[in-house]
């Protein structure tokens, strides 16, 4: 899985806020860049996907971060 | 006293709040008003028993049960009174799972109701299948899995609970020896039942019936067995001492329900319109989901982006308007909707809004008109 240029801890956060982190900071890479989104919320694992859809983003997939809290890859389109 | 400003609930309920969650329940018909406390007075008794009063619960239970089959165009003794809509699903499926000869594995959409998963759970081995953006599944998909080895039943809901898709049930093509369960408690009254199933479930507090009512019907000639332990009762499909007089109120409310419902549908199928139209031009990152035409009459279900669904439903409330959300935050499990899930769709910030029989423009104005400060209200209080 790539590796992400930012990793946005959102473990302690509940939907809807991990995706409005991930608004927030996904312009602080640069396009072709990926940001990863950390939550245990079961809710991201719907709706960064969706979130990605809506704005015309990529969603590159789910892995673990280093502690095995879940990881949603978002690579920044422009 | 009226409250015209902006700023209280509205006034479009007649002082009360307005119900927009038909799909969670409805208030009792006015048809079965009167039925109901006159039942309550007549058909209190045992109706397996021989004497006067016993005669009078069992000639109403007949009643409810002819005027039940009448109005669902179906037998009599295809119709059999449960303690609840859940209660009909898990009978119906389970009860076709029990008879088949080919196997307890139950092929099912992944958007079923939760009773029909909670009872593939428990007493079968589920094979989900997919569906797309809005809520549909494809029927091929069904058709190609029910060949499998094992699979003894199909269950298919007529319409979502969540986002009203329509299943297209009636055009499902089976092999012979695998039966259709379908859950009809969405769509029961409302629409006309599909063809093609061999047993099928309803919840009359859905169709302005009381609560402690589900209908279960089982097909003549299917192979269904009591799933459950079985009971001396009227009725071998069910157990438990029957509800007479709520049964009763059921079916009249049913059979008010059926006789009105070409008025009645039109009227919400526009309203409906109006609100997938409003909401999608006037609340900016929504998304309407569901199909926008084969849908149920009455329902809508859409999301709003960066919204947390708990805040949504309360302030709605608060505003006079009662919804349901499909959001994680207002869920016993903390877990999205499932349905949701399915579809891929954005499921925070989601409300479910489904009209009761005597909805107005002008109450669906009114939520259109409050709808984009509430949800830019909220979007403001974490800073977007």
């Amino acid at each position: 899985m790539t590796a992400p240029d930012l990793e946005l801890d959102c473990r302690d956060l509940r939907c809807p806020m991990p995706v409005i982190e991930l608004a927030r900071h996904l312009g602080d890479v640069e396009p072709g860049r990926v940001v990863a989104v950390v939550a245990y919320d079961p809710a991201a694992r719907v709706d960064v996907p969706a979130w990605c859809r809506m704005r015309g983003q990529e969603y590159v997939g789910e892995d673990l971060a280093d502690d095995g809290a879940p990881r949603y890859l978002v690579r920044r389109s422009a | 006293m009226s409250n015209a400003s902006g700023a209280g609930p509205a006034d479009v309920g007649g002082g009360r709040p307005v119900d927009l969650d038909a799909a969670s329940s409805t208030p009792l018909h006015p048809a079965a008003r009167e039925v109901l406390v006159a039942a309550l007075e007549r058909g209190y008794a045992d109706p397996r028993r021989l004497h006067r009063h016993a005669r009078d619960a069992r000639l109403l239970l007949d009643n409810a049960r002819e005027a039940t089959a009448d109005a669902l165009g179906v037998r009599p003794d295809e119709v059999s009174f449960t303690s609840s809509g859940t209660d009909a699903v898990h009978r119906g499926l389970l009860g076709l799972v029990r008879g088949s000869r080919r196997g307890d594995v139950v092929v099912h959409p992944a958007v079923e109701h939760s009773a029909v998963l909670h009872a593939v759970r428990w007493g079968a081995r589920g094979v989900p299948v997919g569906c797309d953006e809005t809520g549909r599944v494809h029927l091929g998909d069904l058709a190609r899995e029910a060949t499998a080895p094992e699979v003894g039943v199909v269950a298919v809901q007529t319409a979502n609970h969540e986002v009203g898709t329509l299943q297209g049930v009636g055009a499902l093509e089976l092999p012979d020896d695998v039966p259709l369960f379908t859950d009809a408690c969405a769509s029961m009254g409302r629409l006309p039942l599909p063809d093609g199933w061999a047993a099928a479930a309803g919840s009359a507090h859905k169709w302005g019936g009381p609560a402690g009512v589900g209908v279960l019907l089982v097909r003549k000639g299917a192979r269904w067995r009591n799933p459950f332990p079985g009971d001396d009762r009227v009725d071998e499909r069910s157990s438990g001492f029957e509800n007479v007089p709520a049964a009763l109120a059921a079916a009249a409310a049913l059979q008010a329900v059926v006789a009105e419902r070409d008025e009645v549908n039109a009227s919400h199928h526009r309203l409906i319109d109006v609100v997938r139209r409003r909401v999608a031009a006037e609340v900016p990152d929504v998304q309407v989901v569901g199909d926008p035409d084969a849908r149920l009459p009455h329902l809508v279900t859409f999301s709003c982006l960066y919204v947390d669904g708990e805040a949504l439903v309360l302030e709605l409330d608060r505003r006079g308007f009662g919804i349901a959300s499909g959001s994680a935050c207002t869920s016993s499990t903390l877990a999205p909707s499932h349905v949701l899930e399915a579809m891929g769709v954005l499921t925070h910030g989601n409300v479910r809004l489904s009209l009761q029989r005597d909805a107005t423009r002008a109450q669906v104005d009114a939520f259109c008109d409050v709808l984009p400060e509430v949800v830019r209200e909220i979007r403001a209080r974490v800073g977007l």
